[in-house]
């Protein structure tokens, strides 16, 4: 599979190999925290097998260009975060890895998205199929109005899985860090649940299907600090099982849990009458946050703009 | 004259004129005359029916047949079990029909299409149409013509289904529109296809809604009298409807109603007020079920 970055394949797998424990400022508490970025450690850096290929990419809504020419490799077993301005076209593009784009009507994907070398977009591929392997955790917290157990037996059950419901709910429970706080009322509902409790709930919900990759689009956007911090936990945790993307406007995040990191912005178009997010760089993140190749991203994460 | 142009200092929290006091007055009191016309409209109605009617109102008045002869023996058992089967089977004919319609525009209809686009316009007009033409068109096409049913209870059914269809998918778009759309792609998200994310999300979380509605568009078809006239519905009948709706002669309490007012006989007049309190009452209990299943079911999002 062919990679265009904006830095060459073995020159950046140095980098990375090189790189032990890097010092990433954090303004979490106004002190330099290094400790999340040595937990989440590289693994097999010398190889990483890509799960996404995306090749040529874009998205238009009714003829609009959103998102164009998104060119880069998503590995498996690793936290890839998609960063970027308003607009730029991360949130449309992270829906195109689950062909969650085909709801909208107006909605276009060119290109192509290779999954497992497969293309995501093939004639004979069902969309449903897609997101049962590909599982997506929301912006808001999206609980159904049903109790704990059913949100999360919902997949399971129409998926027809086979076993005890109880123990896929538990199962699902504790992975999605939530079990200990629920056990007791696996039965009422969702909606009596704070809102951190609730995006654990999704992010267990999208477990209990046991999918191979989890797209999370801005998923703590609407969360506190704290409830943040056990997410960022989580998700260090999911990454050793599964593949994870997530789209986050908070820079500090990317740095805290993502492994590569792209960095989108928007452009106005050649005829200047539209804006089209482009991907920047897509590098390892200790680089995007360190020593970017582009001063666009520099710019950007260093909060010049933005 | 302003209070700069005078030269006096502004106070801090300006006094209220005894202008501003009239106009605020005058206004409420032009607002409480509008809502005492409904008010004492509806009161004075009521009051007067239940002067007349109330005396009438036992068992036998439930029970009996009605009678010509003998006006105070007279009952409205025919029409009123008439108005109840109607009910049953208008609801029964209205609840797939209009939901499935609903689900289609909502959830499969691509607005850019213009059939989809006529069949929109289509259904908010027919919301308008006047009863009569629906009682017309029930004589063309159901009791004759097309399905050629004859005068019978189940022809009478579908009319008032067809008169109140058009209130039923509105209401029922609705409360479909009104799930929002983070529970669907919450559920497609999980591998759910669209039908399942539609009967096991979409569905219940809009069921509230769509009972409500067709319980406030039944209480519109209780009270339809034209098209049931038309469609032959008939005043005065000594029996009760037969159980095969395809079958037999019926009545309907509007039907008792208008042909009671309607008769010299101030005997068989005071009949209709009797007719009326128990067509309130019915729809008194249809419409609080409403606003319970509202209160008690409403999905807070």
């Amino acid at each position: 599979m062919q990679e265009n970055v904006t830095q060459d394949p073995e020159e950046r797998q140095r980098d990375a190999s090189a790189s032990g424990a890097p010092a990433v400022p954090s303004t979490r508490d106004g002190q330099v925290q290094t400790q999340a970025l040595e937990a989440k450690g590289q693994k097999a850096t010398g190889e990483r097998k890509p799960i996404f290929g995306l090749e040529k990419v874009g998205v238009a809504y009714g003829g609009v260009p959103a998102v164009r020419e998104v060119d880069f490799p998503i590995y498996q077993h690793q936290i890839t975060a998609l960063i970027g301005p308003s607009g730029c076209g991360k949130s449309t593009l992270i829906r195109c890895l689950n062909r969650m784009n085909d709801l909208i009507p107006a909605a276009k994907v060119t290109g192509k998205v290779n999954y497992h070398g497969e293309d995501l977009y093939g004639s004979d591929v069902d969309p449903v199929q897609v997101r049962k392997r590909i599982g997506m955790v929301f912006q808001k917290p999206n609980p159904f109005p049903k109790s704990i157990y059913d949100n999360i037996a919902f997949g399971p059950r129409v998926l027809g899985q086979k076993g005890d419901m109880d123990e896929i709910v538990e199962s699902a429970l504790r992975r999605g860090a939530l079990w200990d706080e629920v056990k007791d009322r696996l039965k009422t509902n969702a909606f009596g649940m704070s809102g951190g409790q609730q995006q654990r709930l999704c992010i267990a919900r999208a477990l209990a299907t046991d999918p191979d990759v989890i797209l999370m689009d801005e998923p703590c956007s609407a969360l506190d600090p704290i409830s943040t911090g056990r997410i960022e936990d989580l998700m260090l945790e999911l990454r050793e099982n599964y593949s994870i993307v997530i789209v986050t406007h908070n820079m500090q995040q990317a740095a805290r849990v993502s492994n590569m990191t792209a960095f989108f912005t928007v452009e106005l178009d050649e005829d200047e009458k539209h804006r089209t997010g482009r991907v920047v760089e897509y590098d390892d993140t200790e680089k995007i946050f360190t020593n970017p190749s582009d001063d666009r991203t520099e710019a950007y994460v260093t909060g010049k703009v933005g | 004259m302003s209070v700069a142009e005078a030269g006096v200092t502004r106070k801090a929290v300006e006094r209220t004129t005894r202008g501003q006091q009239v106009r605020e007055l005058g206004f409420r009191a032009a607002l409480l005359f509008s809502l005492s016309f409904g008010f004492l409209a509806l009161a004075v109605l009521l009051i007067d029916v239940i002067l007349d009617g109330a005396s009438l109102i036992s068992y036998d008045f439930l029970t009996r047949f009605p009678s010509q002869i003998f006006p105070e023996r007279s009952g409205i058992s025919s029409a009123l079990q008439g108005t109840l089967y109607l009910m049953v089977l208008t609801a029964v004919f209205i609840v797939p029909v209009g939901l499935a319609t609903a689900v289609y525009l909502e959830e499969y209809a691509d607005r850019e299409r213009w059939w989809n686009q006529l069949v929109e316009v289509n259904i908010q007009n027919l919301a308008a149409v006047p009863s009569i033409v629906y009682g017309i068109l029930g004589l063309t096409f159901i009791v004759r013509g097309a399905l050629d049913l004859g005068a019978v209870l189940l022809a009478g059914a579908l009319t008032l289904g067809l008169l109140v269809l058009p209130v039923v998918i509105v209401v029922a778009r609705e409360a479909i529109r009104a799930v929002p759309s983070s529970i669907r792609e919450g559920s497609m998200a999980l591998g759910a296809t669209q039908w399942q994310t539609i009967w096991k999300q979409t569905l219940p979380g809009a069921l509230p809604g769509i009972a409500t509605g067709v319980i406030l568009a039944l209480s519109r078809a209780i009270g339809e009298t034209a098209p049931l006239i038309l469609v032959g519905a008939i005043a005065f009948v000594p029996f009760n409807p037969d159980p095969n709706p395809a079958e037999g002669q019926y009545s309907a309490i509007p039907i008792t109603i208008l042909s009671s007012v309607s008769n010299p006989d101030r005997d068989v007049q005071a009949l209709a007020s009797g007719a009326i309190i128990v067509l309130l009452a019915i729809l008194l209990v249809m419409n609080a079920g409403a606003v319970y299943l509202r209160n008690r079911y409403e999905q807070k999002w």
